[in-house]
């Protein structure tokens, strides 16, 4: 039996020469004509609305007009002092709902100058040769600041601060630091190791002490944090994973998405990853997504994205929704889980779904209801914050740190940002943006008060 | 269907357009493909005395890129015909046997001596064709030995080496002339003195196309070292119309037939060059960047655009426009337009905005009840038509002109409708009378 029809969670379905070709770069970069014919499209519009939907306020159109004008550094420059991480940004934004969904060639033509593939041209010309230093960082502040999670808010927050002269030291839980730029994200999206290559050009500042395997609440705690630094800037994101709210038997098939996805990351040999032969996954954000086109690279025959709500309200874009059907994915939409089905022997064999419809604007479960046949079930249905961490008195709102537009939290010289941040899209480039913020606001006031 | 064939100075020619003096009719193999390909007409590469000159073995050319690597402008360094003036002429005489209802023009140029030009004229004359160009034009190479634009330069040797030209052949005598002067109206005014029967123009302008910033050397260069080259295509097209009409509407040289030369790329740019007064066109650099064909697309416009207005044959587009071409000091000062911008057709580039705000007259106002919205302040627009030149949407802002009666809301005068100029302006110390 060919080994892709194997029922069960088995590893190996594929040919060896399958997965590398699976997980290459989804979107290969433009090459340096491509990106000049390209860069020549860009009108250079005042007040450019691109850089107005980018939420880390990159100016556009001069990095454009430097790829143009055969200065690819200079553009590199123009993308890095505004978003440090750039070079990922440009593998993972949705840039079809940020700043290509904003180019005014949208108008006439409905092709947007390809910003996000113009931005990747840059950097990657940047980071093949990252020499002389772009950023110098100022005369040292003596101030000590401590940056709890290295994930995108966490990176971001502690490069700037580091350029301004203070020293920062990072504080992750996990074995390397990126956060979900290292162990979330599909594999196409960024191979080649490309975070941990950004993260070592964005430390090469210098200024930035790093701590690993050291988790908020366990290793060190709060209270010692705030009293021992000058700051603390808490991009904890959200460790912790939804519940689906049914009964959730002990039983292999059923995974976090996000761990699935961490697996994968972290894998030195694809092919001994285990994979079901008809995957469910559960959600309607970039996590399903991501989770379920894996799925299918690995190997699975069938891969279903379960949503309880229709198209409109999924988090993931069009466009992700549309690579996730290109790539042999169903999407299903109105439907809730009610049941996972087992076997006598405790294996996994399918999930039976409620269908749901919206009622004066709720959303409510109707009686009638369908099962899929499934050997893996993948959790992908949000994220929340860890209450281990034990990070008292912080103000709090649905479930997430609340803040000021700076990330400044009611606690006295702590800030926070990213994903554990009240109020955010849960994008890559927008904790890039609280980092940056909120070092600034650090700087700030640590100025005032020196 | 609109008659395109044309009756220059007696020669005729199924179309107006000619390939000029150029490396692309410098061989019988270059001219039958372009004759065949449906060229109405060839001026041969220049010819010269013998023994020939000699071209730099390396580049010759070069281009002035715009957006996708479109050539915008063009240069060159070659020299006059490199191969012997016999292999010249005996080609020439096949071609025009084998073509005879194509214009075939020998392209000239020799020392400026009476003998010179006595010699070579019979021989040129032997090979059947229909007129002789003066090369007075080629701004380098030849023009160091005393020839090409040395003699264009120098208003009384044109007339001198016309009258020669004259006086030692019948055919019909095209001076060509060079740009590279200060006033385009002195060269065609001795041309018609030395009894030309025609001038053509423009020939290329002096130019170093670029540096090359690795090798800190002029670029084209050969072994290390560039001379300036001769500057055509599209981008000369604006200053050659201006010399062409420049000699259609002075009152000196008016009437005299004019071969348009600069830039002709497509059959707008020909027709334009027609209105202005030129009876034949002549094209190279578009020739040498996509090749003969595009003769096909020019006929096929020209055609179309006659059909469309009810031009029925050359005679009746030729010198349209030249009564149109005028003193600044004959324009009206009390007409006034304002530019409108089309909501519908505009995509927000805010391009007329800044450039009105950073170098015109913050005539532009970017926002609207605090939305994006490019919208003409007319109380401060002087209709300079800088938006409408950097719009990247065709025809989405306008010109609209103010009518007599209506206030101009930028001087808060009324428009009378009445014409007046600068002669008569009361800002002017010298102004007469009206």
């Amino acid at each position: 039996m060919l080994a892709s029809l194997q029922n069960g969670i088995c590893s190996e379905r594929l040919a060896l020469s399958a997965y590398q070709e699976n997980f290459a770069d989804a979107h290969p970069p433009l090459t340096a004509t491509q990106a000049q014919i390209e860069a020549e499209r860009c009108y250079y519009c005042y007040a450019a609305p691109c850089q107005t939907a980018c939420p880390t306020g990159i100016d556009i159109p001069s990095f454009i007009a430097r790829i143009a004008q055969g200065n690819p550094r200079g553009a590199a420059a123009k993308i890095l002092e505004e978003n440090v991480l750039g070079g990922m940004c440009a593998r993972v934004c949705p840039t079809e709902v940020l700043c290509e969904q904003a180019c005014v060639r949208n108008t006439n033509e409905d092709k947007p100058v390809e910003i996000g593939l113009l931005q990747r041209f840059a950097t990657d010309d940047f980071f093949a040769n990252p020499q002389p230093p772009l950023f110098i960082r100022a005369a040292d502040t003596g101030k000590k600041i401590a940056v709890v999670g290295s994930g995108p808010a966490g990176l971001s927050c502690a490069h700037r601060l580091a350029c301004l002269g203070h020293q920062v030291t990072i504080f992750e839980a996990r074995a390397k630091l990126g956060g979900l730029n290292e162990y979330g994200l599909a594999a196409y999206k960024t191979p080649n190791n490309f975070a941990q290559q950004e993260i070592e050009w964005l430390l090469s500042i210098g200024g930035i002490a790093v701590k690993t395997n050291t988790r908020l609440g366990q290793d060190i705690f709060f209270t010692d944090l705030v009293s021992t630094y000058d700051a603390v800037f808490l991009g904890l994101g959200l460790s912790g994973v939804n519940a689906l709210g049914i009964s959730e038997p002990e039983t292999l098939g059923l995974r976090n998405a996000v761990e699935f996805i961490s697996d994968l990351r972290q894998a030195e040999d694809l092919s001994q990853l285990p994979v079901g032969r008809k995957v469910v996954v559960i959600g309607g954000g970039m996590t399903a997504i991501d989770a379920a086109v894996q799925s299918r690279k690995l190997g699975a025959e069938e891969v279903t994205i379960v949503y309880r709500r229709g198209q409109e309200g999924m988090s993931a874009s069009d466009y992700e929704q549309e690579w996730a059907k290109n790539n042999g994915v169903t999407i299903r939409h109105w439907a809730a889980p009610l049941e996972l089905l087992t076997s006598e022997d405790g294996q996994l064999t399918g999930i039976r779904f409620a269908y749901t419809q919206l009622e004066e604007g709720r959303l409510k479960q109707l009686s009638e209801s369908f099962e899929l046949a499934a050997d893996m079930v993948l959790r992908a249905i949000g994220q929340n914050f860890d209450s281990n961490h034990g990070v008292e008195g912080l103000a709090m709102q649905s479930g997430k740190i609340l803040t000021d537009e700076n990330g400044k939290t009611n606690v006295a010289k702590v800030w926070a940002g990213g994903d554990c941040r009240f109020g955010g899209k849960d994008l890559t480039v927008e904790g890039v943006q609280h980092g940056k913020l909120s070092a600034l606001d650090i700087h700030r006031s640590l100025s005032q008060a020196a | 269907m609109a008659d395109l064939s044309s009756n220059f100075l007696g020669i005729k020619s199924p179309n107006p357009f000619w390939l000029a003096s150029a490396p692309p009719t410098d061989k019988e193999v270059n001219v039958i493909r372009a004759l065949e390909a449906g060229w109405g007409g060839v001026v041969w590469k220049t010819v010269g005395e013998d023994p020939p000159v000699v071209n730099v073995h390396g580049p010759r050319y070069a281009a002035l890129l715009g957006t996708d690597r479109r050539v915008i402008g063009f240069n060159n360094i070659e020299l006059i015909s490199d191969r012997p003036l016999g292999a010249n002429l005996a080609e020439m005489a096949r071609v025009k046997q084998r073509f005879p209802d194509r214009a075939i023009i020998a392209s000239v140029m020799v020392p400026c001596t009476e003998q010179a030009w006595k010699n070579i004229l019979p021989q040129v004359e032997d090979t059947g064709c229909d007129g002789i160009e003066l090369n007075f034009g080629c701004p380098h190479g030849m023009s160091e030995r005393g020839m090409g634009s040395a003699v264009g330069q120098v208003p009384e040797y044109i007339q001198m080496v016309t009258e020669w030209c004259k006086q030692y052949s019948r055919l019909p005598i095209i001076v060509k002339l060079t740009p590279n002067i200060t006033d385009i109206r002195m060269p065609a005014r001795a041309a018609k003195a030395g009894g030309a029967d025609a001038v053509s123009l423009i020939n290329t302008i002096n130019s170093i196309m670029s540096v090359d910033l690795e090798k800190m050397a002029i670029y084209p260069n050969t072994a290390g070292a560039g001379s300036h080259g001769g500057y055509c295509g599209y981008a000369v097209k604006p200053i050659a119309l201006n010399m062409v009409a420049e000699i259609a509407r002075d009152p000196e040289t008016a009437g005299l037939p004019i071969s348009g030369i600069g830039g002709i790329t497509t059959w707008r740019d020909a027709a334009e060059f027609m209105t202005l007064g030129a009876g034949t066109v002549q094209v190279c650099t578009a020739a040498m960047v996509y090749g003969f064909k595009i003769i096909e697309d020019l006929c096929d416009g020209l055609s179309n655009f006659m059909d469309s207005k009810g031009y029925q044959n050359l005679d009746q587009l030729v010198g349209k426009a030249v009564p149109t071409v005028k003193n600044w000091n004959q324009l009206n000062l009390n007409y006034a337009e304002k530019a409108v911008i089309n909501q519908d057709l505009c995509i927000k580039c805010g391009r007329c905005h800044i450039v009105c705000e950073d170098t015109s007259h913050q005539a532009i106002f970017a926002t609207k009840n605090g939305e994006r919205h490019f919208e003409i302040n007319e109380a401060e627009c002087v209709g300079c038509n800088l938006c409408v030149s950097v719009c990247p949407v065709a025809d989405c802002i306008t010109m609209r002109t103010l009518q007599a009666g209506e206030i101009d809301q930028r001087t808060g005068h009324q428009v009378t409708g009445e014409y007046a100029n600068w002669t008569t302006h009361p800002n002017n110390p010298g102004a007469s009378c009206s």
